[in-house]
């Protein structure tokens, strides 16, 4: 059923329960808001969206008003107008008037409002809150000055991904956003997924930048600057310099790190084809041995402090493999060095990820294969993007190049990665295969490919009917898991193999993407994955020649005891943070 | 429908439980979560806060995540997360109370303990709160001492009142 | 007029909670009559008397009970969390006639097939809540309250709930989300309350004086109810006076008695009346021109002005009226829910200036400033309260305004004077 409906005198068709907002879009007219978002459920706070209905009294939020048959809607009055400056004066004359210096100056909704409405100047006096800005966590900058209190981050934090590291605190003008009392970002339930960043409108919440630094080591001539790109930033980066979402980006890539001065270009698509090794084999090991099941997949760092936060009796389940950063961060300081003949210390392990999650992982200690961190540092896809605006990169007119050889040849398998349901695809052309000893005659997986929140399949390995399921957003996670958790209490079977990503959609909605990082967008970076996939002649883990010469001259085979020293890792139960305030 | 628990009581006579057993009084029902709080804020003598090691067992009560929980106990002005005075004096300072010499009261209480709104004093005796309105502005001008309102006040009276209290705490 | 259409006549101050006193004084003979009668029979007398709510909006109680969506088992909330400044009838009502209200609660949940209610206290009436409790006990002993009430099959309990410091739950949503262990944040409409209420379940939150002249409605009939007061607005309604009033307390008056009649019962003003606030902070202040307004809901709307929760506040000319700007702007900064932008702002700026104002260090810009930032917080607050600051804030200045700017002018002069 739909409704008609004149917006400001145009008459507009939309379907029902449209709010009179989106209605209003359909007729080509943009309201302003500064708390709605299109992925996140309205909450009609900022007041922005005010419109005047006939035959109504007052104004009305269009962001939480249905569109009515015969409704006849005016966005723009003198007096809408002047509510509208009103309300942005307020909020301006309580923020730092500092834009020039902020990480989200020309992305921040704010200023982009501030603009739109011509606000020159504050009638208002300013006032600013003196709130220490939160520097405590590896992946997350907090600075409660520059909330605006839209509630975006509640409700990713809360609902949509249920860590609930972060809530409203305190009251009236003196409410925030915080994790609980006694406690920062750095030591909270905090998964350091990011999503908090990617739906803040302003700059109060950001990415732990690590660029100094970065520049700290290429400069340095004693230094041999390293780098990996995931695979989800190649479909990602180039929306920074204006071209579209999904667009693939590698060989620019390679060509601009090399141009702004890193040693040796290597890619993490190479390690996510010798994760399926290690990982098939687990699997394989665990199907021969009868369980335990399922096995989970452990690629995304947030989602692994999530299983040691809230379900740790589920770390025996989730598997031994290092993320493939961690993989390829340890192989550079031991393969890579020993072939070189390189001092490992001299060795600046630096990896380019779309996640702020990533850059906690690399501080585990854990993660020192060779004794040194196994990643230096992790720079996400909008900090790379910088360094090359700073280097004075033309990024979309780069050349095309090839990365180094030796770590970074890939297959398909390895770039759908970035997407969820990309792992299990991956995992299930090279498990059947090794298996069966058969060729795999249909390779697509279209049941786990998507952006749906939970994906459940059976697929037919030889007459074993694998149960298998694939999660993004750790919300729907929870879902899984609570089915798994319940099912090995009782000693009942659930699932064969989970994958779990942290983010919508996988690694390519990931917290340290692009903005705006909608889910519209994060379909389209999808399927310039799977496009790259379909393209590339080999589509199999097993099948990347660089990933047989590792094994066959140095790491012997999958699951070996070298491959468990470099490649796998051990996991933390963390659940005491989860119920301690301090 | 489920038993009703005892209603809590802000303020009551110092409670000498233990949060453990209070809340064992209290089904996990979020419509019970401010009367516990209440109770829990009074218990141990001579107490007005909400401890963290109180707040985590809320918390595993309720099943609320911990930030949710301080979340709601931030936005009620009678519950504290940090450490008060042993009394809490909440101050009327409504129209009523205004008019009828409210503010000479505050600048005499103010003086007199030597801490303005929000403060506690250095014995750790006394915090001082204004509130905006008790609901006796018959009787104005108001205060509350913990659960006890105290009406029609004069500069005396509060003198009176607060030196007992110092008497008493001695 | 009857006498039993008054709560005053229920009131106890002695033994509030001596039930046997309480049914000799005319106590659940409404139940009863409610008891013999179908739901719909209920609400139709409610709404035959013309009852409106007493929390202060006005809404029409028997529409609200009519109201509830069927299908699911509602819930019946008592709204006790007086909160509005200058009102205290309703720690009247409890504090002398628990018993009515307990009984206004049943018959309402009767009307409206509800099991289970609550009573919400404000957490600064900790007496009154342990009060209620008691009283629920003895209610509950007597067959008034709980299984099976007086042998007529129909089962009703009674919970009290005790809030943590807030004016802003004393909106029924937010009262709601109070009432659920969450912060109160007032929620959007629709969905009312009496569509998706607590837990999601179809709510009706009346208000403690609502409730409290319901049983009188049912003992007495419709009619007897619908003949006092106004036409359009019957029955009688308590008024609380405080401030420069001779005798300040509770009064119970018809509505539409005249300010001046009620004042006058009260023994008159002290010294000579300059300002009266009516309704609650959310009310306009008035100059003495008020003293001929008829208080009941549509007459104070005809004013500019809202009946509210009854609170009359009466200023005598030793009041400073940037003083009384200064409290009433306060208010609204230390209330504010800070859910939505206008008024977590708006309220900030306005406690601000006027603050300022009162130190002596204001600007005269301040008072155009403040009139613009009333007019955001109307047009986009997202619930009634940052709506309602323009009331008080626009009739301080409008009727006050020449003190207030002569005040800072001498403010403005003594401070140089001095240096």
């Amino acid at each position: 059923m739909s409704v008609s409906l004149t917006v400001d005198g145009n008459k507009v068709t939309v379907p029902d329960h449209t709010s009179v907002l989106e209605a209003a879009a359909a007729a080509h007219i943009s309201i302003p808001t500064l708390c709605r978002h299109e992925d996140l459920v309205p909450k009609g706070a900022c007041g922005m969206c005010i419109v005047k209905i006939g035959g109504q009294t007052g104004f009305k939020r269009s962001c939480v008003t249905e569109a009515r048959e015969g409704m006849s809607v005016w966005t723009s009055s003198p007096e809408i107008r002047d509510i509208r400056r009103g309300i942005l004066e307020l909020v301006l004359a309580a923020h730092p008037a500092d834009c020039l210096q902020c990480i989200k100056h020309g992305k921040c909704e704010l200023q982009t409002l501030a603009e739109r409405f011509e606000i020159r100047d504050l009638h208002y006096d300013r006032y600013t809150r003196g709130l220490p800005v939160d520097q405590t966590s590896l992946g997350i900058v907090r600075d409660m000055n520059k909330c605006i209190g839209c509630g975006r981050c509640v409700e990713m934090c809360n609902e949509t991904q249920t860590v609930a590291s972060i809530f409203f605190r305190g009251r009236g003008a003196d409410t925030i956003v915080a994790p609980t009392i006694g406690k920062s970002m750095g030591d909270s339930v905090c998964v350091n997924c990011g999503q908090c960043v990617v739906y803040c409108p302003v700059g109060a919440l950001y990415e732990r930048e690590q660029i100094d630094e970065v520049w700290k080591a290429i400069d340095d001539p004693d230094k041999i600057v390293v780098a990996q790109i995931a695979p989800a930033v190649r479909v990602a980066i180039g929306e920074e310099f204006g071209l579209e979402p999904g667009e693939l980006c590698i060989g620019k890539l390679y060509s601009a790190l090399k141009g702004m001065g890193v040693d040796v270009v290597f890619d993490t698509n190479f390690s996510a084809d010798l994760t399926i090794l290690e990982e098939g084999t687990e699997l394989l090991g665990r199907i021969r041995e009868g369980g335990p099941f399922p096995l989970i997949t452990s690629c995304s760092p947030g989602w692994i402090k999530f299983c040691e936060t809230f379900y740790p009796e589920l770390l025996g389940n989730v598997s031994s493999c290092k993320s493939p950063q961690q993989m390829l961060g340890a192989l550079i300081k031991t393969y890579y060095a020993t072939q070189r003949e390189i001092d490992p210390a001299r060795l600046v392990s630096l990896s380019i990820m779309p996640c702020t999650a990533k850059k906690f992982e690399a501080r585990r200690p854990e993660m020192n294969a060779s004794g040194l961190c196994d990643v230096d540092f992790v720079l996400t896809t909008r900090e790379i993007a910088r360094m090359f605006r700073q280097a004075g990169i033309c990024f979309a007119d780069l050349d095309e190049s090839a990365p180094d050889p030796l770590l970074s040849g890939y297959t398909g398998a390895a770039t759908i990665f970035g997407a969820s349901g990309g792992v299990m695809e991956a995992a299930l052309r090279t498990a059947y295969e090794l298996a069966t000893g058969k060729s795999l005659a249909r390779i697509d997986f279209s049941e786990v490919r998507g952006m749906q929140g939970v994906k459940e399949a059976t697929v037919d390995m030889d007459g074993l009917a694998v149960k298998i399921a694939v999660t993004n957003g750790l919300g729907n996670a929870r879902k899984i898991l609570d089915t798994i958790s319940a099912a090995n209490k009782l000693g009942k079977p659930s699932y064969h193999f989970v994958e779990i990503m942290a983010c919508s959609g996988g690694c390519i909605g990931g917290g340290g993407q692009p903005l705006p990082n909608t889910q519209a967008k994060r379909a389209r970076r999808m399927e310039g994955l799977y496009m790259e996939d379909r393209g590339l002649a080999l589509r199999k883990s097993h099948e990347n020649p660089e990933v047989k010469r590792i094994y066959a001259e140095f790491l012997g085979s999958p699951g070996s005891s070298l491959a468990h020293k470099l490649l796998h890792t051990s996991y933390l139960d963390r659940r005491e943070a989860a119920s301690a305030s301090s | 429908m489920e038993t009703a628990p005892k209603t809590a009581l802000e303020g009551k006579a110092p409670s000498p439980q233990q949060p453990e057993t209070i809340l064992q009084d209290y089904p996990d029902r979020r419509d019970t979560l401010l009367s516990a709080l209440h109770e829990i804020q009074r218990c141990g003598a001579r107490k007005s806060w909400i401890t963290d090691q109180e707040i985590s067992l809320v918390a595993q009560h309720y099943h609320i995540p911990l930030a949710e929980l301080d979340g709601v106990v931030s936005f009620y002005k009678m519950f504290a997360r940090e450490k008060r005075g042993s009394h809490i004096i909440r101050l009327c300072d409504s129209l009523s109370c205004r008019v009828r010499g409210s503010l000479d009261l505050y600048h005499h209480v103010r003086n007199k303990l030597g801490i303005s709104t929000g403060m506690t004093t250095q014995d750790g005796i006394f915090t001082l709160e204004i509130v905006n309105c008790l609901g006796a502005c018959d009787k104005s001008p108001n205060l509350m001492v913990d659960n006890t309102l105290i009406s029609g006040l004069t500069i005396d009276a509060v003198d009176a009142l607060l030196d007992g209290i110092l008497e008493a705490e001695q | 007029m009857n006498e039993r259409s008054r709560i005053s006549h229920f009131a106890n101050s002695e033994a509030p909670l001596d039930i046997a006193r309480y049914i000799e004084s005319g106590g659940y003979v409404g139940l009863m009559a409610a008891l013999g009668k179908t739901s719909a029979e209920v609400i139709g007398v409610v709404k035959n008397s013309g009852l409106r709510g007493r929390g202060g909006a006005g809404f029409p109680t028997g529409l609200k009970w009519e109201s509830v969506a069927a299908g699911e088992q509602p819930y019946l909330v008592c709204n006790a969390d007086e909160g509005e400044p200058g009102t205290f009838k309703d720690r009247f009502i409890l504090e002398r006639a628990p018993y009515l209200v307990l009984e206004g609660m049943t018959i309402a949940a009767l009307a409206i097939g509800a099991r289970e209610g609550y009573i919400y206290v404000r957490g600064e009436y900790p007496e009154i809540a342990k009060m209620l409790a008691l009283a629920t006990e003895k209610a509950k002993a007597r067959g008034y309250l709980g299984n099976d009430i007086l042998s007529s099959g129909f089962s009703f309990d009674v919970a009290v709930r005790v809030g943590g410091g807030s004016y802003v739950v004393g909106d029924e949503t937010a009262l709601l989300n109070s009432l659920m262990g969450n912060r109160g944040y007032p929620m959007l409409k629709p969905p009312f309350p009496t569509e998706k209420g607590l837990w999601g379940k179809p709510t009706v939150v009346n208000n403690v004086e609502t409730l409290a002249y319901v049983p009188i409605i049912l003992g007495l009939g419709a009619q007897a109810f619908a003949s006092i007061g106004s036409v359009n607005c019957p029955g009688y309604k308590l008024f609380s006076l405080s401030g420069h009033v001779a005798n300040p307390g509770v009064y119970e008056f018809p509505m539409g008695t005249r300010l001046r009649d009620v004042l006058e019962k009260a023994g008159g003003v002290t010294g000579t009346l300059k300002a009266i606030q009516i309704g609650g902070t959310a009310g306009p202040i008035f100059g003495p021109a008020a003293l001929d307004y008829n208080l009941d809901f549509p007459s104070m709307q005809k004013a500019g002005g809202a009946l509210g929760s009854g609170a009359i506040v009466a200023m005598n000319t030793s009041v400073n009226m940037a003083h009384v700007l200064e409290v009433t702007m306060r208010f609204f900064a230390q209330e504010s829910c800070g859910q939505c932008f206008p008024c977590r702002y708006g309220t900030r700026q306005l406690d601000y200036m006027a603050h300022r104002i009162a130190l002596g260090l204001g600007k005269v810009e301040y008072l155009d400033l403040m009139r613009e930032t009333a007019t955001v917080m109307v047009g986009a607050s997202f619930c009634p309260f940052g709506q309602s600051v323009a009331l008080p804030l626009k009739s301080l200045l409008d009727e006050f305004g020449d003190e207030i700017v002569s005040f800072m002018t001498e403010q403005q002069y003594l401070k140089e004077v001095s240096e």
